[in-house]
This record gives structure tokens, C-alpha cells and sequence, in this order.
């Protein structure tokens, strides 16, 4: 049997993400990868992987997977989600594990993730990482043009998603005591590369009115809805390239932050670009949330940018062992050869703290 | 006048004007060689465009004032000739049942739908960029009889090998996408086939010339590019000076 999780139910959106696609911009292919880097890098770091290894990105409703293998190690990260680890996948019910925490399940066990609060997307890493091949460097799914993940689309019910480890590591399990996902008071954007396109009541409307971010978003880009962003010289310009989080406004002066699966060149003017360090927040915001812009320099952007790396490279630092035994420990020791619906401590699978 | 402009902290543009015009373009291309033979460390990717050159850079390596200082050098005595480049001659049906936009077009050129096609095949187009979708080439010029604004409704759905213009370029769906080009033609190569590695096949600075094929044969190349038993070969640089295009 080659180890794998089964898809049972796919959740709303759920597509492999690494840091995505360098080096093929000017072939028109965007970079994907994760919305949410810093979420990806805690589910990564809990279960022992490099920060960067593809895990799947989860959009407001997660999956259910079953495991078919003799024993995978999963973390998820990312706002919060009821997860239930069930006996079976038919079990209706099962013990919780909490966010920011592993587990290791048996052949046979499954994972069920519900609804994401606090964030559009989360992360559920598995220890080892998928063993789906990369495309043009990266695992990340771009599915517009099916390139990368599984099969270049959003999980469906039925794919097996084939892992690298046949079985988890003997070890114990690990968490991360917390992670700060809160949102910036305020984003900050550098002006430009097109600000000059817009009146001066637009870019003063930008950094002092509060947009709402729009149903109407995906992995592409962030609509926005609030005050009409007015050109000073029309909404064409002849096209250009796009950085991530750049905001072009089309002729409805309705601004769009350009996210993951942004295009790579455009032809709306860009009034503005939120910085690099600020990105992963504004990807876990949810329709409906509030959104103000604050204009900074690009010294202040490039300092925040090596705060956030330096938070980044620490996280594996921050992962700690899971002491005692939870109802998740007991969890971890549900298969196929577990019959009783009740866990003894008997049962219970003591494995040293690790460190 | 060259300008730099700031792209947030991880990409900045030079810019060399604000119009689609051969002289810049051959700027940008030249500029882009450039940056791509010193291999300045913390340049990531760069992306050429009609007028300017996206540099996407890790500024934790090289921060955004070094990463200017590093370029400045590279901007000086830039050459403005356009180079030869690759050529592709691409196999376009302009039948009606390929070519919704055909008769539209030729109705409001005030020309004659086989003239149409005779113009869209007269030139050698030049790449100015890829970007939009996947693969998807800016083509230019169109002879100045087929000049048209881009249509009033656009379309959701236009299928992917459709050969269309609008203003002054021509392009080729990759993929089925949203669309607002007029369709004169539909080539039955696949511009974009995840099989490939990279999966596009243009590149700025290459030339494409359009080759009319009629439906029968539109269809027997179509079903060879479904198979992957179909490889367009560019003929090098060399190769396609002063050799024309075949009619």
C-alpha cells in the first residue's frame, strides 16, 4: 500500500501549497503558494518540517481525510476549526484535538476539519511532507491552469494524497503554545508604482477610510468595498508587471489587493502595494472584515519584512513537547486493531517527552 | 526618461516610458539580458513588459537602495536595436466556425473578411510580453487597417487557441478564460500543455509570423496536439533572416 491520506469530504477549497513558483513570472505563470506563509510555517515546524514544505491550504471549511497509511503525524495551524480525530471515517464523533498541536493516526483513523474561525485559511501539515512531484519547482496548486498539487485542482472526494513517510517518527507529540495571528491596525502599503494616476482625494481616501473585504475574493486577488478610488488619468495603462500585494484599481475605482494567484502583468494602475510582512494577515482576513492602509517608507517595509523572518526562523525554537497524557494521546493510538469504543489508560501510549 | 518605481519591498520597476513601442521594448529586453548576466544576488525574477522591467528581488539579501545602485550601472549605454529573435510560425484557421469575430471585423474595417486575413498574416509580430494568463503573448504591430478597440461586451468564456486582436496587437488564448479580443482564427497548436516543460512556449523578444490553414487541416493538427505528437520548432535567429514568410 503506498501511504497516503484519502480524501472522504474535500472541505470548501483545499489545494497543496508550498512558498510557491519563482523563476516563470515571465512565461505569465504566477507564483501561488500559500496565502498565510506564517500559518504554513507553524503546522510545518510542529510536526519537525522545513518551514516552506507544501501542506494544504484550507479555505473557511476543512476536509475530512483518512488515513492509509500504517501512521501519519499532522498539525494544523491557522486560526481555529473544530477538529475531530475519529476511530473511523464513519464515526460520527471523535476527541478534539486542538490547533497548534500534533498527533500521530493509525491506518484507519481519520481527520475531520469543520468550519475555520478567525481566519479564511489554515494549514494542516503532515510530518515528511506529500509526495506529490513539484512543477516547475514548487508543489503549490495554481488551478486556473492545472499546474502543481494534486492532479493541478482543489482536492475531491476520493483523491488519495500520497505522503512521504510511510509512518510517523517514534516520538512524542509537540505544540506550539500560541501564535500571533492578529491583523495589523493598519496595513501598510508603500505608494506606487502608479499613485500619479490617481487625484489627491484618492490617495488621501486610501490611508483614511475603512474598506470591507468582499465575498467576491479568492486566492487571486482581495476586492475591497468602500470609497471609489477616482483616477486622475484614466484607469488604462499600458501593462505592466505586478508584485505581490500590489492594489490596482480598475475603472469602478474599487480597489483589489493582489494576492497568490495574482496575474503576473496588468493593465489597471496600482496606487499602492502592501508591504511583504503585512501579506500573510491580509490573506486570513474573511469577507466582511475591515481593512484601513497606512503609507509607508520603504525602510520601515524592509525593517518589518526582517521582523517577520526573524519570527519565522524562531518558530521550530518555540515548539514544545506535549507533557502528560491528553485525550489526544489516546487518540493517536486509534486503528484498526482498536475495538473498544472506550481507551483505557492501559491502552495509553506513553511515549517520552521530546527534546 | 528611465525611472525607477517602487513595487512594495520585494519588486521594483525601471521603467523606460509609458507607451507599447519596439524602442522600448528593445530597451527593456536588453536591460533584461543584462540584469540576468550579472546575477546580482537577491534578484529573484525579472519580468519584461511593453515599456518596463519588473525586478522581483528578496530585499533581505538586497535591500531596495542596493538593489538601485547594482542596476544603475547596468542602465548605462543600453542598446535600443531590436534583436533578432526566435521565429515561430504559428498555423491559424480563419474559418467562420473558428472565427466568431471574422465578419464583425471585417464589417467595421471596411474590408473584405480574406483581406483581413491576407493583413493579419502580412507581418512578422513581435513579442512584446507574456502575462495575462499563462503563456498568453502581446503581439505587435497589426497592420493600422485592422486597428479596433476591444469589444463592448467581453466574453466569459473564449476557448483557448482562439487568434484574436484588439487595438494594436494580436494574441492567442492559452486557456479558456474571460476575454474582451475580437476571435478571427484559432490555431490548433496548444500555447500552453502542461506536458511541456516550461508548459508556454513564447517569450518576449521572440517573433511569431501566421500561416492561414483551412479547416480540414485545422482539425488533423488539432487532434495531434490533443495527442502530444505535435512540436513546433522555432527557427533560430539566423535561420529566419531574409526567408520571408511563406503564404
Amino acid at each position: 500500500m503506498k501511504p497516503a491520506l484519502r480524501v472522504v469530504a474535500p472541505g470548501l477549497m483545499t489545494t497543496l501549497q508550498d512558498l510557491g513558483r519563482r523563476g516563470y513570472q515571465h512565461l505569465g505563470i504566477p507564483v501561488s503558494g500559500a496565502l498565510d506563509p506564517v500559518s504554513l510555517a507553524a503546522a510545518n515546524a510542529i510536526v519537525g518540517n522545513p518551514a516552506g514544505t507544501g501542506a494544504l491550504e484550507i479555505a473557511y471549511r476543512g476536509p475530512t481525510l483518512a488515513v492509509e497509511a500504517d501512521s501519519v503525524r499532522l498539525a494544523f495551524a491557522g486560526g481555529t476549526a473544530a477538529i475531530d480525530l475519529l476511530r473511523s471515517e464513519s464515526a460520527s464523533a471523535g476527541e478534539r484535538l486542538p490547533p497548534l498541536q500534533s498527533v500521530r493516526l493509525k491506518c484507519g483513523a481519520a481527520i475531520r476539519i469543520g468550519a475555520l474561525a478567525g481566519s479564511t485559511v489554515a494549514y494542516l501539515a503532515v510530518e515528511g511532507g506529500f509526495d506529490a512531484a513539484p512543477v516547475l519547482g514548487s508543489q503549490s496548486t495554481y488551478a486556473r491552469a492545472g499546474l502543481g498539487g494534486f492532479d493541478g485542482r482543489a482536492l475531491r472526494a476520493g483523491d488519495l494524497l500520497p505522503l512521504r513517510q510511510p509512518q510517523a517518527e517514534d516520538r512524542g507529540e509537540r505544540r506550539l503554545p500560541s501564535l500571533d495571528l492578529a491583523p495589523p491596525q493598519r496595513f501598510r502599503v508603500v505608494l506606487g508604482p502608479q499613485d500619479n494616476y490617481f487625484t489627491d482625494r484618492a490617495k488621501a481616501a486610501l490611508v483614511e477610510s475603512a474598506f470591507t473585504v468582499s465575498p467576491a475574493s479568492d486566492r487571486m486577488g482581495m476586492r475591497l468595498e468602500g470609497p471609489r478610488l477616482e483616477h486622475g488619468k484614466g484607469y488604462n495603462i499600458v501593462s505592466d508587471g505586478i508584485a505581490p500585494g500590489a492594489i490596482q484599481v480598475p475603472g469602478n475605482g474599487l480597489p483589489i489587493v493582489l494576492l497568490a494567484d495574482r496575474q503576473t502583468t496588468g493593465g489597471y494602475p496600482k496606487i499602492a502595494t502592501v508591504i511583504a510582512a503585512d501579506l500573510p494577515a491580509l490573506g486570513r482576513l474573511a469577507p466582511g472584515a475591515q481593512v484601513t492602509f497606512e503609507a509607508v517608507g520603504i525602510a520601515i517595509a524592509e525593517a518589518e519584512h526582517r521582523r517577520l523572518a526573524a519570527r519565522l526562523a524562531a518558530l521550530p525554537r518555540h515548539v514544545v513537547a506535549v507533557r502528560g497524557a491528553s485525550a489526544v494521546d489516546a487518540v493517536a493510538l486509534l486503528g484498526s486493531n482498536l475495538v473498544s469504543g472506550v481507551v483505557s489508560a492501559h491502552d495509553r501510549h506513553w511515549e517520552p517527552p521530546y527534546d | 526618461m528611465t525611472r525607477f518605481l517602487p513595487c512594495g519591498d520585494t519588486a521594483l520597476a525601471v521603467e523606460f516610458g509609458d507607451r507599447a513601442d519596439r524602442r522600448l521594448s528593445a530597451l527593456v529586453l536588453a536591460l533584461a539580458d543584462r540584469v540576468k548576466a550579472a546575477a546580482v544576488a537577491g534578484i529573484v525574477e525579472v519580468v519584461p513588459t511593453f515599456r518596463s522591467l519588473t525586478i522581483h528581488y528578496d530585499p533581505l539579501t538586497v535591500p531596495h537602495e542596493e538593489l538601485k545602485h547594482r542596476l544603475a550601472p547596468l542602465l548605462a549605454g543600453l542598446d535600443a536595436t531590436e534583436r533578432p529573435g526566435r521565429l515561430w510560425r504559428i498555423p491559424v484557421c480563419y474559418h467562420a466556425s473558428v472565427a466568431p469575430d471574422l465578419f464583425e471585423v471585417a464589417e467595421r474595417t471596411g474590408l473584405t473578411p480574406d483581406r483581413v486575413v491576407e493583413l493579419h498574416c502580412s507581418v512578422v509580430y513581435h513579442v512584446y510580453m507574456v502575462g495575462f494568463l499563462p503563456g498568453f503573448p502581446y503581439l505587435g504591430d497589426l497592420p493600422p487597417e485592422l486597428v479596433l478597440p476591444r469589444r463592448e461586451n467581453p466574453r466569459t468564456a473564449v476557448p483557448a487557441g482562439s487568434v484574436a486582436i484588439a487595438t494594436t496587437q494580436s494574441s492567442i488564448y492559452t486557456l479558456e478564460s474571460p476575454g474582451g479580443w475580437h476571435l478571427i482564427g484559432r490555431t490548433p497548436l496548444l500555447l500552453w500543455d502542461r506536458r511541456r516543460d516550461p508548459p508556454a512556449i513564447l517569450a518576449a523578444g521572440d517573433k511569431v509570423a501566421f500561416q492561414p490553414i483551412p479547416l480540414d487541416a485545422y482539425a488533423e493538427l488539432a487532434a495531434r496536439s490533443a495527442a502530444g505528437d505535435l512540436h513546433l520548432q522555432p527557427e533560430e535567429a539566423g535561420e529566419a533572416a531574409g526567408s520571408g514568410i511563406p503564404r
